[in-house]
């Protein structure tokens, strides 16, 4: 067994194995040392560890200064105060110092009541400002698609800059100037529309503070809700029923599907459809191609692009269109299910329904912040009319319900509306990585060998690992895939494809860390990894308890099919459900 | 340094070369030498409290205890040894609004010795602020609230007349 270190801290015993920071090691006797700048999301690579702020500053024996727990490792015999009129005073004259460059206007500020400065100014009993002085004043300020950016709330920790270089590879933010008049933000103090940033929106699920946040669209939604004239329907994606339920006090895993849908009922929603409905579309659709293209491999053409890889993440999109504009031919056409639902909500439901299309609004609720830029681009906008008009994601819809007065947590359960609520497990675990590679392995499968699954999970390309790959025995012929979550994997696999030493048939990427549940736009996880492995598992349960797994045997999408649609990538759907990628490369 | 220096000015000059140099990495050394240097600045012209006094005490000491690399470890320690060695100036500068060693510019008053002013005028055509009056032979005098201490007139006196205190 490893030798384990002795210590105390505020005079209690502790072992730990050796390496262990401070911070772990008071931890795992319930010492919670307060922290601001470090974060880890461990198994995943979610970790930002400058040792910056300061906050966590604990008085160790023997040593002149005053230590930062997250940075330092415990020794044999160490003895160690976290609470000490030393360690008090430094943390609260730090957090003072931040205040005092700082707008301070919580009342009004869209992180109020789950803001990790907020919460230490609280727990430090700071009363007043005893510090005034100079404000840093060229710190930008900017509203993207998907992101609000207002840098006067930043304080400099560096989230941000470490998730978008080191887990996604994106390299967007990083220090500009120095000193006090430091700020982040892109190279030369550019705006982010003026950058590679894919929207993913990590670097708002990291940022403690108000400095990130999303571009909120509640306002607009009540409006249209409250309009007389306008037929306002939702499609909650398949991770918000995972999350949702945590704003309101529930525990993380909570299933709270049914509740989702009397809430939006509830909020004045027309019709109440489901983006799992969507998702079995995408597998459909996506499942046909990788099919295809399968059968043409088969068949020794050798100009057929493999893998193909999944589309379904707009982040992940504007990614390759950025960084791989020479791959393009390699991703799947297959539009995200959102925009499939748009598309098919604004032609199909509303011919059948004799609605004006235009009357409708198709509203979003996602995990994701780069699905509100999703809806903006042109190609999602046929004649100026988006498919799907806005999204808003999970956190916006919990403050939508509190605001109008429905005790969540009391609600009963409804069922989504028909025809396009009707979802089989796979489109459920579409919130997950993984989740998409095994949806459509249950229909090719089935589709490809003519056979019934035995066993319908295909646990091997679940889990948090970063690349994760399997292979599948297709009636004798072993097919390779790979899952692959943030795009810093990504850039892995897409710079090896580059190289031509890709051999995978089927790629799944989802930007986020966890996938969807991990999303920018679900509750804020402050660094609890529990949480996103607690939305995994309900994912997972809720397939489990589905009637139908498999996305082919939806009736409603069967009866789609028959009606409106013909078969997959038949006219029709490569029309509605099928789209293109373009160069954007940034000069 | 001897003892013509101010030691506030001193501990000023120090951190203004520690905060021109900051990473601003670390909380402590970016925004607590930026207030330090500000209060600093406050007691050298004249506006400074004694609150300030224990403020810079407390900031220096979380400073020095609380930094992430030697530059900000290091700060504080002219703040810290003028604070423990010269207190009673930098009590004169909040209290007396004066600086013993005559360095703090906007603590200086500049007058004219009535009895040796010859009422020659010389200072007032050389002071850019127009802050000297006075008819041609008769003793001169500085407008305290006009004058903004540039000393032009000190050189130009040839009698002598006007110091400063
Ligand atoms: S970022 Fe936090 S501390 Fe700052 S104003 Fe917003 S809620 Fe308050
Ligand atoms: S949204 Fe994603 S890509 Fe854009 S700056 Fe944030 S982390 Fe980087
Ligand atoms: S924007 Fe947020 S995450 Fe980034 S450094 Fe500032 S406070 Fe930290
Ligand atoms: S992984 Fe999901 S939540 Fe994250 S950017 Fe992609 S689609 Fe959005
Ligand atoms: S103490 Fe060092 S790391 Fe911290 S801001 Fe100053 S120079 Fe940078
Ligand atoms: S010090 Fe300068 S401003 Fe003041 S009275 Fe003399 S010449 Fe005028
Ligand atoms: S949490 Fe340790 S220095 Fe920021």
């Amino acid at each position: 067994m490893e030798k384990k270190i002795k210590l105390t801290i505020d005079n209690r015993p502790v072992r730990v194995a050796p390496g262990t920071t401070i911070l772990d090691a008071a931890e795992s006797v319930g010492i919670a040392i307060p922290t601001l700048c470090h974060i880890d999301l461990k198994g995943t690579c979610v970790k930002n560890n400058p040792a910056s702020c300061r906050i966590c500053v604990v008085e160790v024996e023997g040593r002149r200064n005053l230590a930062p727990s997250c940075a330092t490792v415990c020794t044999e015999g160490m003895v160690v105060y976290t609470n000490s009129a030393r360690v008090i005073r430094a943390r609260k004259t730090i957090a003072e110092l931040m205040l005092s460059d700082h707008p301070n206007d919580c009342l009004t500020c869209p992180k109020c009541s789950d803001c990790e400065l907020q919460r230490l100014v609280m727990r430090f009993n700071i009363r007043e400002m005893p510090f005034t002085g100079g404000e840093q004043s060229a710190r930008k300020k900017e509203i993207t698609a998907a992101i609000t950016r207002n840098m006067d709330k930043c304080i400099l920790c560096r989230r941000c800059e470490s998730v978008c270089n080191n887990v996604q590879s994106v390299g967007v933010l990083g220090a500009v100037r120095r000193g006090f008049d430091t700020t982040i933000a892109p190279t030369f103090d550019r705006m982010f529309k003026d950058t590679d940033c894919t929207y993913c929106g990590q670097c708002v699920a990291v940022c403690p503070t108000g400095a990130l946040t999303e571009r909120d669209n509640t306002d607009r939604l009540m409006e249209d809700l409250c309009d007389p004239n306008k037929i306002v329907i939702a499609q909650p994606a398949p991770a918000v029923r995972v999350a949702l339920g945590e704003e309101f006090g529930m525990k993380p895993g909570s299933i709270v599907t049914g509740k989702l849908v009397t809430a939006l009922r509830y909020l004045g929603f027309t019709k109440v459809f489901d983006t799992d409905f969507a998702a079995d579309l995408t597998i459909m659709e996506e499942g046909a191609e990788i099919l295809k293209r399968l059968k043409a491999f088969l068949a020794g053409d050798k100009s057929v692009k493999l893998p193909i890889m999944t589309s379904c993440c707009p982040a992940w999109v504007n990614f390759f269109e950025h960084n791989y504009p020479d791959l393009l031919d390699y991703p799947s056409s297959a539009k995200s299910p959102a925009q499939m639902f748009g598309a098919i909500a604004k032609t199909w439901w509303c011919e059948r329904r004799n609605i004006n299309p235009k009357k409708v609004v198709v509203v979003s609720i996602m995990p994701c912040l780069a699905k509100k830029y999703e809806c903006e681009r042109e190609e999602f906008c046929p004649d100026g009319q988006p498919d799907v008009d806005y999204s808003i994601s999970t956190r916006e819809l919990a403050r939508l319900i509190k605001r109008a007065n429905i005790r969540f947590t009391d609600l009963p359960d409804s069922d989504f509306d028909t025809p396009m609520g009707e979802s089989s497990g796979a489109g459920a675990i579409f919130g997950a990585t993984g989740g998409v590679m095994e949806a459509a392995l249950r229909t090719v499968y089935e589709v490809h060998t003519g056979k019934e699954l035995q066993k319908i999970e295909f646990t091997e390309v679940r889990g948090l690992e970063g690349i994760r790959e399997a292979t599948i025995d297709l009636n004798g012929f072993p097919l390779k895939v790979c899952v692959a979550h943030t795009l810093s994997n990504a850039r892995i696999l897409m710079d090896r494809l580059r190289k031509g030493e890709l051999d995978y048939h089927v790629v799944e990427v989802m930007a986020c860390p966890g996938g969807c549940i991990g999303g920018a736009g679900q509750p804020y996880h402050h660094g609890h990894v529990e949480i996103l492995q607690a939305r995994a598992a309900a994912i997972y349960r809720e397939d489990e308890g589905k009637a139908i797994r498999l996305s082919h045997k939806n009736p409603d999408i069967i009866k789609l099919y028959e009606d409106f649609l013909g078969e997959p990538l038949g006219e029709r759907s490569e029309q509605l459900l099928h789209t293109h990628y373009f160069n954007k490369q940034i000069q | 340094m001897d003892e013509d220096d101010c030691m506030v000015s001193v501990a000023k000059f120090y951190l203004e070369f520690t905060v021109g140099e900051s990473c601003g990495k670390c909380t402590p050394c970016r925004i607590g030498n930026k207030r330090m240097l500000e209060i600093l600045t406050r007691i050298t012209e004249g506006k400074g409290e004694m609150a300030d006094l224990d403020q810079l005490q407390n900031l220096a000491t979380v400073i020095k205890d609380s930094a992430l690399c030697g530059l900000g470890q290091t700060s504080p320690n002219p703040v810290l040894s003028t604070l423990s060695n010269f207190r009673d100036e930098y009590v004169e500068h909040v209290r007396a609004h004066k600086c013993r060693a005559k360095k703090c510019k906007a603590l200086l008053t500049y007058t004219i010795d009535p009895l040796r002013c010859k009422g020659c005028s010389a200072c007032a055509k050389s002071c850019p602020a127009q802050a000297i009056m006075g008819e041609t032979r008769k003793p001169h005098v500085i407008n305290p609230y006009v004058c903004i201490r540039c000393g032009m007139c000190i050189s130009r006196c040839h009698f002598g007349a006007i110091s400063v205190i």
